[in-house]
């Protein structure tokens, strides 16, 4: 006879229960940790999490090599400009694309649920704090991940597989400083100008379709418009939704740059080596920027 | 002569400049070097000989610090490079020349701030020196026109050339030459070899040239290791080297190599 599961659970579950209500106050509260802690040890034992640790951790290294020699930079103003004209006016076009249909679906989504219940005047005030917020910075972010970021990530991996940073190297050129500094640094300049260009045309675009195909008014859409951006913020004393996505955008650059760059970097074994390198660059990219955009966003709005 | 009395009692120890003393080496389950020793002596150009595999390449690269032994010393003017701090490696290499079988040329740089590089880079000399400098090992190297192309631009010998030019800029003590031929016909290689031969007479720097080509070898080296399995199995002058005895470096050259 096979016995009832409460039979089997409460002579289990009885001392249990009795040793933690005799153990001491802090036990409880460190449980989670200690599940976590067992948690991380036990992927630990997983070779692709050790290497993921690993990637992590060079990375971390990198970011803090690149800002301990940003000094470097006026030394790199040639590349700097390089890759600003890289970076910024080679992608200008499909931001400014992206960035408008944006604004556009944006505008079109919530201007029809508005008029359902006749606040249609309200379209400028979403479409305007969300490019500005989030949008612009995000789509701004992913837009140059898949073509800088990859770019980065091709190009210095192509230089590892060829010899090019060994060549650095016997040279006693140092590598962080001649090629990742300049590179981290223009993206982390040109990532806030192009979410600018794209929030002004994401904007742009929700107005004319806000007033095209939803009967608002330009001048009303573009008043609430304006209007949700003086809001001021209680950090700074400036536009806020402007400024934090600025902000965002900084440091979204920072990270895509330094991702693809220590991506490209460690790549090994040709051809093959620079498009896995290539492609992690972007992936890890998007997700690190989707993740720090949580945590910003909790920091400058809590 | 076999390695066994290439050690450090042997004649002239005094005056080695690169010594090979049990190296190890493996990548994975791939063990490359096995107890592989050998001695360079300043002033003489060594080849490194070998089937493909053999470990050459790794050698040459444990020279200047960019691979490190898994056990036994690569000691450079008695120093063992794994042990040097990153300080002092940076000089070491700043008086080393490397030149890579592709050429590793910047590929964004054109041939003249290839060339220029490590002095804007480690040096205080100015834009006029350093102008004259990457001029004169361009003509060295019997390409002056080249300065303003880019490395996209030229052809795989003169790559080579380039490549050798860059490792000259900083007036090198030892030159390190992987597989300086690779890739070359018969023709731009006999050149390549000439002037390999000119720059060893020339500085009278100590260099080592890992090559499986027999006219290479005979045309610039004074020495030569061969290397089997990760170890090298003979080390001789050239001349006795071309003669050889030892059965498997019979097999790896044949008859119509020697002829």
């Amino acid at each position: 006879m096979i016995p009832a599961p409460q039979a089997l659970i409460v002579p289990v579950m009885t001392p249990l229960a009795q040793l933690l209500a005799a153990a001491p106050g802090w036990l409880a509260d460190a449980l989670p940790f200690a599940f976590v802690a067992g948690l991380v040890y036990v992927l630990m034992q997983a070779s692709w999490f050790r290497a993921t640790v690993v990637e992590m951790g060079s990375t971390l290294e990198l970011a803090a090599a690149t800002a301990m020699r940003l000094h470097h930079l006026p030394r790199r103003s040639r590349w700097l400009m390089e890759q600003l004209f890289a970076a910024g006016v080679r992608n200008m076009h499909v931001v400014l694309l992206v960035g408008l249909f944006m604004g556009m679906i944006v505008s079109l989504q919530t201007g029809i649920e508005l008029s359902r219940f006749g606040q249609q005047d309200q379209i400028g005030t979403i479409v305007a704090a969300s490019m500005t917020r989030e949008m612009g910075p995000f789509i701004t972010s992913v837009v140059l991940a898949a073509t800088t970021g990859s770019a980065l990530a091709a190009e210095l991996g192509t230089m590892s597989v060829s010899d090019e940073l060994s060549a650095l190297e016997v040279m006693s050129v140092d590598r962080t400083s001649f090629l990742v500094v300049p590179r981290v640094a223009a993206l982390m300049i040109i990532a806030p100008v192009l979410t600018i260009l794209c929030d002004t045309i994401g904007i742009v675009g929700g107005g004319f379709v806000a007033s095209s195909q939803l009967g608002v008014p330009l001048a009303q859409y573009t008043e609430s418009a304006l209007d949700a951006l003086q809001e001021k913020g209680a950090l700074i004393p400036v536009p806020m939704d402007v400024y934090s996505g600025l902000f965002k955008s900084v440091i979204f650059g920072g990270l895509i740059a330094i991702i693809s760059c220590a991506s490209g970097l460690v790549a090994r074994g040709g051809a093959l080596g620079v498009g896995r390198a290539t492609s992690r660059a972007v992936r890890d990219s998007i997700i690190a920027v989707i993740v720090a955009n949580y945590f910003l966003t909790w920091f400058l709005y809590r | 002569m076999t390695t066994g009395d290439t050690t450090t009692d042997a004649p002239g120890a005094r005056d080695v400049i690169v010594r090979f003393e049990d190296v190890h080496k493996a990548f994975g389950s791939q063990h490359v070097l096995r107890g592989l020793s050998f001695d360079v002596q300043r002033g003489k150009v060594l080849g490194i000989m070998g089937g493909s595999g053999t470990g050459k390449s790794v050698a040459l690269r444990h020279v200047i610090g960019l691979l490190q032994p898994d056990s036994g010393r690569v000691e450079v003017e008695g120093r063992n490079v794994p042990d040097l701090s990153a300080d002092d490696l940076g000089e070491l290499r700043k008086r080393m020349g490397y030149v890579f079988q592709e050429g590793a040329l910047i590929n964004w740089l054109t041939v003249e701030e290839n060339l220029a590089l490590p002095l804007v880079e480690n040096t205080d000399l100015g834009r006029g020196e350093i102008a004259d400098r990457v001029a004169e090992k361009l003509a060295m190297v019997h390409i002056p026109d080249a300065g303003k192309k880019l490395p996209s631009e030229i052809s795989g010998g003169m790559k080579k050339r380039v490549g050798l030019a860059r490792a000259l800029i900083v007036e090198p003590d030892i030159l390190l030459y992987d597989e300086p031929n690779a890739g070359l016909d018969p023709e731009i290689s006999r050149s390549i070899n000439d002037l390999m031969r000119e720059i060893a007479e020339s500085h009278a720097s100590t260099a080592l040239v890992v090559e499986h080509r027999v006219d290479c070898i005979r045309t610039v080296c004074d020495e030569v290791v061969f290397l089997h399995e990760g170890e090298a199995i003979v080390h001789e002058p050239t001349e006795e080297f071309l003669r050889p005895s030892h059965p498997r470096l019979i097999e790896f050259l044949g008859p119509d190599a020697l002829s």
